[in-house]
């Protein structure tokens, strides 16, 4: 009830919060309608490669604000949040390679293709269960809270900050990646998890599946969006951003900044590992390569340029890199590394605030109003 | 293979001096026994080879040699020679036997290949043996009985004892002495037979210890097969002495495996322990300098492709220089705006960690590229029959060491090296004193830098040399740092070395990726028990 009545005030006092959530209806109730209504030849005709494409997208966009969580108001830049997303999307991997049952190569009406081909006779331990939904969904944020939890717990209580910090999540994602490249892990190695068949009952091929998954992930955005909204704005935000910009002082002042710092690096993994989870049924594959180093710090470049410290930025930059992605690995792969690199040294120098972060200093400009300098300055 | 470089060294020359003396009797008595040699029954060829034996000739070896590695051809068409072939791009490349002749390259279909059995190329292997037991080389020497240990009988045996009495190098002698002993073991007089045993004991060639292994096999119910006692008891015996010696000599390996990977490591990490640790400036792009480094190299034996062998000279200075003019750009470029912003300046060269990369994938293509090692540094120190050293590995070692006292020098004795420690400690007294900070930060990271590309010349010499090679070695040259306390150069010796050696050391439990593995969560433990490393900076400077 506390949570409706938060969205009430949201929306009466965030013009910005109200336009983007507006924003997401209307595109839940189009794209879906523009692709299974509107005949093909049509011009409003949405293909479903458009929409599972948006869909990514959408998926990305949570899991910039899930870093955003911990980079933009925490200040603790985490150069491993891939890994709670690709953990994340392995624990919906799992749950569908089990759907596939006997229609796999091999028959087998227990082990995924993978297994029967190192010649594995039962499933391992840690596969039992993934055929239940519900379980594999609490998996889903649960391994990816576990590893966080750990991980954090250690990290912040001997008091690991900045750069060393971001180095070894970095490391953390990288040790994943060599470890789920082994066969023997029984995570499919190299090839990962692929071929599934459906979801829930429903074919994954077919556009209504997908048009599902696509609303699917766009009430995961909203509700990310809403909740990290109101963490960050509940007294708890508060002192999460205290700690970015001053976490002696905050220690001083009496708050546990350990477990401030360990709550929002869990929740964030948590959001990280739900948008796994929507990612994998729509791209149709979970490979070691999302444990990647580079992957985690693309996501902090998506952050960067969308302006960090505000949750509307991470998600304008999670769509807006990965459009220009798309488009530029269409035409000319090879300027795409040329276009992230630059756009990554061009954000951090001229643009720290991000493209939000311009716009409502262009708003403010406009307005007239002096108000001091934005929120977010150069502080971690 | 040693036989047969050994051929080509000494033999050609030779041979071309014997022609050039015109020895017409010899080649024609040659020719004539090698005519039997394409006949095709291998009975006949048995017997040639026999032949052959008897006459002194060096080409006599070569061509025992060609016909055991199949590359002894004789012409389809008349005259019907017989040639050596060596593989081209083209087809064979083809040389007459006899007259040393080059016929040039012709197809595989021209030649009628001289065919060889088991059965020929254990004779072929023997007559080898044979001749090269008393060559002038006491390695060829050496090799040629070790060939020889796998089957002794009572002819080679002979063969062995009749060098035995005419060899003086050490080392000869005691192969030769285990080739007469695995033949012992199988003699009736008893005493004669623990004798041998003990000799074989003592010795670390495999065939010794094979030799022995039969001596305490066991039946299906667990029992001895052997009844003589004593002699099984001397074998066991034996067979102990050698397996800890073994033992000693692969931990000795490990051990040098480990400090080869350690200053790779060093090599690789120590460019950022100046720049991340001196200057606390995090250089993403620090792997792609190494890549420089290494392309750089690659050019180098581009230009000047007659003398690989002096090229690594000239790679080392110009890497040094590349690396460095491209670390000065990017300090002057970009991280000079971004002091005091860490997270940004992890972000900023990370971007052009990837343009740099991109552009080498532009101009040089997304292939590796081969980067040839020179001769001096192929090859392997032996220290005994079971341990064996790679030179490359070695001249690693040195060279990482030497950098790295260059670079302790340069810091301590220098008055660049004054300014940058200086900076380091204080950027606004420094500033005060008069000293230029902008200008010591670019040198500083400029420094750093061509060190990165220094060491990507090294590592041309072991791993592949392609765009993503910067890759592999920013997380672990990181690590290092990190591990060995930031700022201090003693500590990253350490840690680069002390990560080697474990590495290497989990490697044949572990497998070579769960042991990375397993080190990088060991790193990730300990950062977390002592955040500041092995050897933290302590007094002001640590804040």
């Amino acid at each position: 009830m506390e949570n409706r009545s938060f969205i009430m005030t949201l929306l009466a006092n965030d013009k910005a919060a109200k336009w983007f959530l507006i924003t997401l209806v209307a595109l839940a109730i189009v794209v879906p309608f523009c692709n299974l209504m509107v005949p093909a030849d049509s011009p409003f005709h949405v293909s479903t490669y458009t929409v599972t494409l948006l869909g990514k997208y959408l998926s990305y966009a949570i899991l910039a604000i899930a870093l955003d969580l911990v980079w933009g108001y925490c200040g603790i830049l985490s150069l491993g949040h891939a890994a709670f997303f690709a953990l994340g999307g392995y624990a919906m991997g799992m749950y569908l390679m089990r759907q596939i049952g006997d229609r796999g190569v091999y028959g087998n009406p227990d082990l995924p293709d993978f297994m029967v081909f190192l010649s594995w006779t039962e499933l391992p331990w840690y596969w039992q269960g993934f055929d239940m939904f519900w379980f594999a969904m609490l998996m889903v944020v649960l391994v990816p809270g576990m590893l966080a939890y750990v991980f954090g717990w250690l990290a912040f209580r001997s008091r690991v900050t900045g750069v060393y910090l971001s180095i070894i999540t970095q490391a953390l994602t990288f040790a994943l990646m060599l470890a789920f490249f082994r066969n023997e892990m029984g995570f499919g190695g190299n090839n990962g998890l692929t071929d599934f068949k459906d979801i829930l009952g429903f074919d994954l091929q077919s556009d209504n599946t997908r048009a599902g998954l696509f609303i699917a992930t766009i009430f995961f955005l909203g509700l990310a969006y809403v909740v990290s909204k109101f963490v960050v704005n509940s007294k708890m935000g508060r002192v999460v951003v205290a700690i970015r910009d001053a976490e002696a002082r905050t220690r001083f002042v009496g708050y546990k900044v350990e477990s401030f710092k360990l709550w929002i690096f869990v929740f964030s993994a948590m959001l990280a590992g739900i948008a796994g989870a929507l990612y994998t049924p729509q791209v149709g594959i979970i490979n070691p390569g999302e444990f990647s180093p580079l992957n985690s710090i693309e996501l902090v470049v998506w952050v960067a340029v969308g302006g960090r410290g505000t949750l509307l930025g991470a998600v304008v930059g999670a769509v807006v890199v990965n459009f220009a992605k798309t488009f530029f690995t269409g035409f000319a792969p090879e300027i795409w590394l040329f276009f992230l690199g630059a756009l990554f040294i061009f954000v951090t120098i001229f643009l720290p605030q991000g493209i939000v972060g311009l716009a409502q200093q262009l708003l403010e400009k406009r307005n007239k109003t002096k108000t001091a300098t934005p929120k977010a300055e150069a502080s971690v | 293979m040693s036989i047969e470089r050994l051929c080509r060294l000494f033999f050609i020359p030779f041979m071309i001096f014997v022609l050039a003396g015109a020895a017409k009797a010899s080649d024609m008595a040659l020719a004539e026994v090698l005519e039997g040699l394409k006949d095709d029954s291998f009975n006949k060829k048995k017997e040639v080879i026999s032949q052959l034996e008897t006459i002194d000739d060096p080409r006599v070896m070569k061509v025992f040699q060609q016909m055991l590695d199949g590359d002894l051809h004789f012409q389809e068409q008349e005259p019907q020679l017989l040639v050596f072939t060596a593989k081209t791009d083209d087809g064979l490349a083809v040389t007459a036997v006899v007259s040393g002749e080059t016929l040039g390259v012709v197809n595989k279909r021209d030649l009628n290949k001289v065919k060889v059995n088991n059965s020929l190329r254990k004779d072929l292997r023997a007559a080898i043996a044979k001749l090269s037991l008393n060559n002038k080389d006491s390695k060829v020497r050496r090799d040629a009985v070790r060939n020889m240990l796998r089957d002794i009988d009572s002819e080679s045996v002979v063969l062995l004892r009749d060098r035995q009495s005419i060899e003086t190098e050490g080392l000869v002698l005691d192969v030769l002495a285990v080739g007469v002993a695995i033949y012992e073991l199988g003699s009736d007089d008893a005493s004669l037979r623990l004798a041998a045993v003990d000799i074989l004991g003592d010795s670390l060639e495999s065939a010794a210890r094979n030799a022995l292994l039969p001596l305490v096999e066991k039946n299906e119910n667990g029992q001895y097969k052997l009844e003589d006692r004593e002699l099984r008891s001397a074998a066991i015996k034996a067979l102990a002495r050698i397996d800890a010696k073994l033992k000693y000599n692969e931990w000795a390996e490990t051990i040098y495996f480990g400090l080869s990977l350690g200053s790779v490591l060093l090599l690789a990490a120590i460019g950022l322990a100046i720049t991340f640790g001196v200057m606390g400036v995090i250089n993403m792009a620090h792997g792609e300098l190494i890549m420089i480094g290494a392309y750089t190299t690659y050019v180098v034996q581009l230009l000047m492709p007659n003398s690989i062998e002096y090229s690594l000279f000239v790679a080392i200075p110009a890497a040094f220089v590349v690396a460095g003019l491209v670390g000065v750009a990017i300090e002057r470029g970009v991280i000079q705006f971004l002091y005091g912003r860490p997270l940004e300046t992890l972000l900023a060269t990370f971007g052009i960690s990837l343009i740099l990369q991109q552009l080498v994938r532009t101009i040089f293509s997304p292939l590796n590229r081969s980067v040839e090692t020179p001769e001096w540094m192929s090859g392997t120190f032996e220290v005994n029959s079971a341990l064996a050293l790679t030179y490359n590995r070695g001249y690693i070692i040195i060279f990482s060491l030497l950098v790295f006292i260059a670079l302790l020098m340069v810091l301590k004795k220098t008055s660049l090296g004054l300014h940058v420690r200086a900076v380091s400690q204080n950027r606004q007294m420094a500033r005060a004193m008069g000293v230029r900070t902008g200008w010591v930060d670019a040198m500083t990271f400029g420094l750093g830098s061509g060190i990165a590309g220094i060491a990507g010349v090294a590592l041309s010499q072991l791993t592949n040399v392609g765009p993503n090679m910067g890759q592999a070695y920013i997380i672990d040259s990181f690590m290092v740092v990190v591990f060995g306390g930031v700022g201090n150069l003693w500590g990253t010796l350490v840690a680069a070395m002390s990560l080697g050696v474990i590495n290497k050391v989990l490697e044949p439990w572990a497998g070579a990726v769960l042991a990375k593995i397993l080190v990088l969560i060991f790193i990730i433990l300990f950062i977390q028990k002592r955040p500041k490393g092995l050897f933290p900076q302590r007094g002001r400077a640590a804040e």
